[in-house]
């Protein structure tokens, strides 16, 4: 090992200092590998990719997938699900929407941020199309559907029979104004 | 005297904690099954350490008693073994897989995953909760009923001060409970000591949790989460009845939505109004408005004397309607009934220095709320 | 040569230029002590209001806003200004007299690693006159409290704690540098006195850990002025990071405040036990495993928040783990006083209330470990109350004890031991009534960071208060001992202490500017 690396050389040291540093932001790709990989806060992955025809007929196990809205910050849109509570056999493609409409006098946008719980459940909630994948502006009192495709994994643990998706509604107008940078 | 000086002190030490423990100040046993599983395992592991305690500090007063200079006592000059240290390793060791094997059950317990009969949608606003029966179209904000005369120490305190609020959360006994919870804005925590249920509540991101309540009662909790200037204001009450009671409840609930609703078309009267108002201006508004509307600027601005309650009433409705959402001012439309803002916009622009005369309808904030 | 021998002879330059000039190691260690006695009371103060507003229910003194920038900054000054730059202190003075060398390896460093923190923590301090107040947020400063939610002063937040991280760094850089290229001819690492070995493990924890503080508060910045959303849901972050990038940084954080205080106690025990420390190995090994196993603790700071199943299991079992090096060191010492010959000096009464209240700290840090039973105790005050077991009892008093036992070779002066007494049994007895009733009102439901509460917590609150100004102002007790003792005290001995051992002992006393010009020669046992 060269001198000036060893980790009794104040250059040695600040080597590290300098890669604990780089370390420290490095935990932030490698806290999303971890999610993915555990479902961690329920966090679910973006548009199903794979090609996946199992239809409803195929099986009995039916799951109770529940709908919940909310807006951050009071962000002043109307946010709904159509329905609350749906049945479904898992394989099942299903499409459902949510209501929203913009209450505000100005024009808003807003990034929809989805959550599953149990989160054990996530990696198998698969979305085929959702509003989530994309910004969402509304005018000043613009109402509007949003849909929402998806189907359930039928590899999903046995003990699970119930799931909840939830939506959160973010403003993002500011941050988009500045070129979300 | 440097001797009696630690006789002394040692007394009175080991005095102090007496009356402490004479008083039954500990962990709620709850009224849940996992509650109770999870109280033994908090006196198993607090037997625990004591037993730990009491061994390691007796021999260490019992060598401070024997080995000491003053007594005469010659130093040994050992000063390792190799035996007594793979011993005093093992033995932690052993006892904390004892520990763990108890803590493992439990912990697989809370995890249970089986269908729930309830599900309630938590949600941390700053600074009340806000629940939700799924499937079911109630739901409702619980705010801090304690008045702020008591916490200003200009009223004697209620036995249930701080912990309390207007609307508890109602549920059944014997029934599944699923909590789902999510914030509004921070990091909130929802603790009820009494279920053993302590969640974060992340802005974005749901969690969930869930009780089986064996007794019927109230039980009290409060935030945990450090969420900003009152984080000790927003307690949680958690109602537990019959499952007849709760049915009851729960169609009290949908007809009292209802009524709210048509309250709005009711004639209302300028007292009338102004008095609803105060309260709700005092459950609502005055955290950060002040009871006196001297607000706190620059955060909070006052509303004595503002322009926009003394102005245009319709730019008055709009901003507690929709908020200042740039100026963490919450759109009330969403939160409160048409009369309840009404009242407190009433009540606003005729206290105080604001003496406007003037008068805002229920009708005409439902008016507002629908055209938009 | 002759540039050489100049060097050797001069005493301390004249004046106040000395002080901000220094490069000597004794000069820069009393400068950090008596800067984190400042600190010390400045945090004391602001603990001593948060005491007074919590003396009854009720809000009287203070709004809750103000309660909340109290709490943020008693932590944030406590921990960065009172605590780890008085073990640095400790460290400039006694690492190069244990190891007999003749200064710390990078003096000029040494210097400027001291006075980056006036700086910052007056920078820390003035935001308290600012719009919008101080930090708020708790000295963990979870987002989004401390980004969306935070007052103006964060940016200087942040800066102050990059400055003090800066300073924290080139601290231990030194230490690290120092102890591997200056010890005397002939000592071999496993020869070093214990002291020594905890504080360059502690070096290596502060190297590894403080750049991810400076990397998380960074983030921080840049959420708040750059738009980036490593911790807002809405650009696809995670408050919950957040918390696990912060405690990576803060679990090894709590070792580095109480490991150098190992050390301290470990120096103590055997002095007025006149009998050799027992099982110098594995006090060695056992310092050793417990900064290994700090790294991968973290997460049971954050059971509440949702974690899967398999990672609860993980972090509980491995927290646990840290049980058995922590129960190693506190039998090695109670095994170092059984059979030996005690005397009960100051110093050694501080380190015996630290072993006691020290392991009724690690013995509350098992309960808390136990994640269902955390479902109960997170974030209330019996978290308090075992976290300032491990801090004040725990870090102060291995401070404290260690400025007693060395006070003599520092200033050639005997502390009046009556008085010393005193403050010891004063703070004793103050501790225990401050944290002790904690544990009480933690488990019967009292949230931590609250600055009003339900009248079922009244009186465990008033006995808390009562017990905090009784320990706040024996503290003025020990600047009295610290002031009379410089200024009057008795001449002290060479080898104050009849049973003291080690090559900080051998110099003359008091300890003179220079000393180990010539390296000591060892005298193998």
């Amino acid at each position: 090992m060269k001198h000036w690396l060893k980790p009794s050389s104040p250059s040695g040291l600040m080597l590290i200092v300098v890669l604990m540093f780089g370390f420290g932001f490095a935990l932030v790709p490698l806290y999303d590998v971890f999610c993915e990989v555990t479902g961690l806060n329920g966090k679910t992955n973006g548009a199903y990719q794979g090609d996946m025809n199992v239809q409803a007929a195929n099986s009995d196990r039916i799951i109770t997938v529940q709908f919940v809205a909310n807006r951050n910050d009071n962000l002043p849109w109307e946010f709904s699900p159509q329905q609350e509570e749906i049945k479904l056999a898992v394989g099942a493609h299903k499409k459902t929407y949510f209501s929203v409409n913009n209450s505000y006098d100005r024009a808003v946008v807003a990034q929809a941020i989805p959550s599953v719980s149990p989160p054990q459940a996530a990696d198998y909630l698969n979305k085929i199309e959702c509003f989530c994948f994309q910004q969402q502006p509304l005018e000043a009192g613009e109402a509007k559907q949003f849909p929402l495709v998806f189907f359930i994994d039928p590899a999903l643990p046995e003990d699970i029979s119930k799931l909840t998706l939830s939506y959160t509604l973010f403003d993002i107008s500011e941050r988009d104004a500045s070129g979300g940078d | 005297m440097c001797r009696r000086l630690h006789l002394y002190c040692l007394a009175l030490v080991l005095l102090l904690p007496a009356p402490l423990w004479a008083l039954e100040f500990n962990m709620p046993v709850g009224v849940t099954d996992t509650s109770q599983s999870i109280f033994n395992l908090h006196m198993t592991i607090f037997y625990i350490c004591l037993a730990i305690a009491v061994v390691v500090f007796g021999v260490m007063l019992w060598s401070i008693y024997h080995h000491r200079k003053s007594r005469g006592h010659e130093a040994a000059q050992f000063h390792g073994n190799i035996l007594v240290e793979v011993i005093w390793t093992t033995i932690p060791f052993l006892i904390l897989v004892a520990i763990a094997i108890p803590s493992t059950i439990t912990l697989g317990d809370l995890y249970d995953a089986s269908e729930s009969d309830i599900d309630i949608q938590v949600t941390g606003h700053q600074w009340k909760w806000h629940y939700k029966y799924i499937g079911e179209d109630v739901d409702f904000f619980s705010v801090l009923a304690t008045p702020r005369e008591e916490i200003e120490n200009r009223k004697k305190k209620n036995p249930n001060y701080l912990l309390e609020v207007d609307n508890p959360v109602v549920v059944p006994v014997h029934k599944k409970i699923r909590f789902l919870f999510t914030s509004n804005d921070v990091i909130h925590a929802w603790w009820v000591p009494d279920l053993a249920i302590k969640k974060d509540a992340i802005p974005g991101f749901i969690n969930e949790s869930w009780t089986r309540i064996n007794e019927p009662g109230l039980y009290r909790g409060q935030c945990a989460e450090l969420c900003g200037k009152h984080h000790a204001f927003m307690p949680i009450e958690v109602k537990a009845v019959s499952e007849s009671e709760y049915e009851a409840w729960l169609a009290d609930q949908k007809a009292a939505q209802k009524a709210a609703m048509a309250a709005a078309d009711k004639d209302w009267s300028m007292d009338e109004l102004v008095k609803t108002g105060a309260g709700v201006y005092e459950k609502n508004c005055a955290a950060c408005h002040q009871a006196d509307g001297s607000g706190m600027p620059p955060t909070f601005p006052p509303l004595d004397g503002s322009s926009i309650v003394q102005g245009d009433k319709l730019e008055h409705m709009k901003v507690v309607v929709n908020g200042r959402v740039d100026k963490g001012m919450p759109a009330f439309g969403k939160q409160l009934t048409a009369v309840d803002i009404a009242a407190a916009i009433t009540y606003e622009r005729n206290s105080w220095s604001n003496k406007t005369g003037d008068m805002v309808t229920p009708a005409e904030v439902q008016d507002l709320m629908d055209k938009q | 040569m002759s540039a050489h021998a100049e060097t050797l002879h001069h005493g301390p330059a004249k004046g106040f230029s000395r002080w901000i000039l220094t490069t000597n190691h004794k000069d820069i260690g009393t400068l950090y002590l008596v800067f984190s006695l400042i600190m010390l009371f400045i945090g004391g103060t602001m603990a001593f209001v948060i005491r007074a507003e919590l003396f009854q229910p009720g809000l009287q003194l203070v709004m809750p806003e103000f309660f909340n920038q109290m709490t943020t900054m008693h932590g944030l000054i406590m921990i960065f200004g009172a605590v780890m730059p008085a073990f640095v202190g400790l460290a400039n003075w006694q690492v190069p007299l244990m190891i007999g060398a003749p200064d710390m390896a990078l003096p000029r460093l040494n210097n400027f690693s001291f006075w980056i923190l006036p700086f910052a923590f007056t920078m820390l301090l003035s935001t308290l006159f600012m719009p919008g107040g101080a930090p708020n947020f708790g000295w963990t400063f979870y987002a989004p409290l401390s980004t969306t939610y935070a007052p103006p002063s964060v940016t200087f937040f942040v800066f102050a704690v990059h400055m003090m991280g800066i300073s924290s760094i080139l601290g231990a850089i030194n230490v690290i540098v120092t102890i591997f290229n200056m010890r005397a001819p002939g000592m071999k690492m496993m020869d070093l006195p214990l002291f020594v070995w905890t504080w360059l493990i502690t070096a290596f924890l502060l190297i590894a850990v403080m750049p991810v503080l400076a990397a998380v508060v960074t983030m921080v910045l840049m959420d708040v002025h750059f738009g980036t959303s490593f911790f807002s849901a809405a650009g696809g972050g995670d408050p919950v990071l957040f918390q696990h990038v912060f405690w990576f940084f803060a679990h090894p954080e709590v070792y580095i405040m109480v490991l150098p205080a190992f050390g301290v106690i470990s120096e103590i025990i055997p002095t007025f036990a006149r009998k050799p420390l027992f099982g110098y190995r594995a006090m060695v090994l056992a310092t050793a495993s417990i900064a290994f196993l700090s790294f991968i603790v973290w997460a049971h700071h954050m059971f509440t928040v949702g974690m899967p199943l398999a990672g609860e299991l993980f972090f509980m079992y491995t927290t646990m783990l840290i049980a058995v090096p922590t129960g190693v060191k506190v039998f090695n010492w109670i095994s170092t006083m059984f059979k030996g010959s005690m005397t009960f000096e100051t110093p050694m009464l501080f380190a015996i209330a630290f072993i006691v209240l020290f392991t009724i700290g690690g013995l509350s840090g098992l309960m808390l470990a136990i994640a269902p039973a955390d479902f109960q105790y997170h974030d209330t005050y019996f978290v308090v109350a075992h976290f300032h077991y491990v801090l004040v009892p725990g870090s102060v008093f291995g401070i404290i004890a260690g400025v007693y036992y060395w006070l003599p070779k520092w200033t050639g002066k005997m502390y009046d031991e009556k008085l010393g007494q005193w403050h010891f049994w004063l703070s004793f007895i103050g501790v225990n009534l401050t944290f002790f009733p904690m544990h009480f009102v933690g488990l019967a439901g009292m949230p931590r960071r609250i600055p009003d509460y339900a009248l079922q917590f009244a009186d465990f609150n008033m006995l808390t208060s009562l017990g905090a100004f009784l320990f706040g102002t024996t503290q003025l007790l020990f600047v009295y001992i610290l002031v009379k003792t410089v200024r009057s005290g008795k001449p002290a001995e060479q080898l104050p202490w009849e049973g003291a051992r080690g090559l900080e002992w051998s110099v003359p006393t008091p300890a003179p500017y220079h000393t180990f010009t010539t390296p000591p020669e060892l005298d193998k046992e």
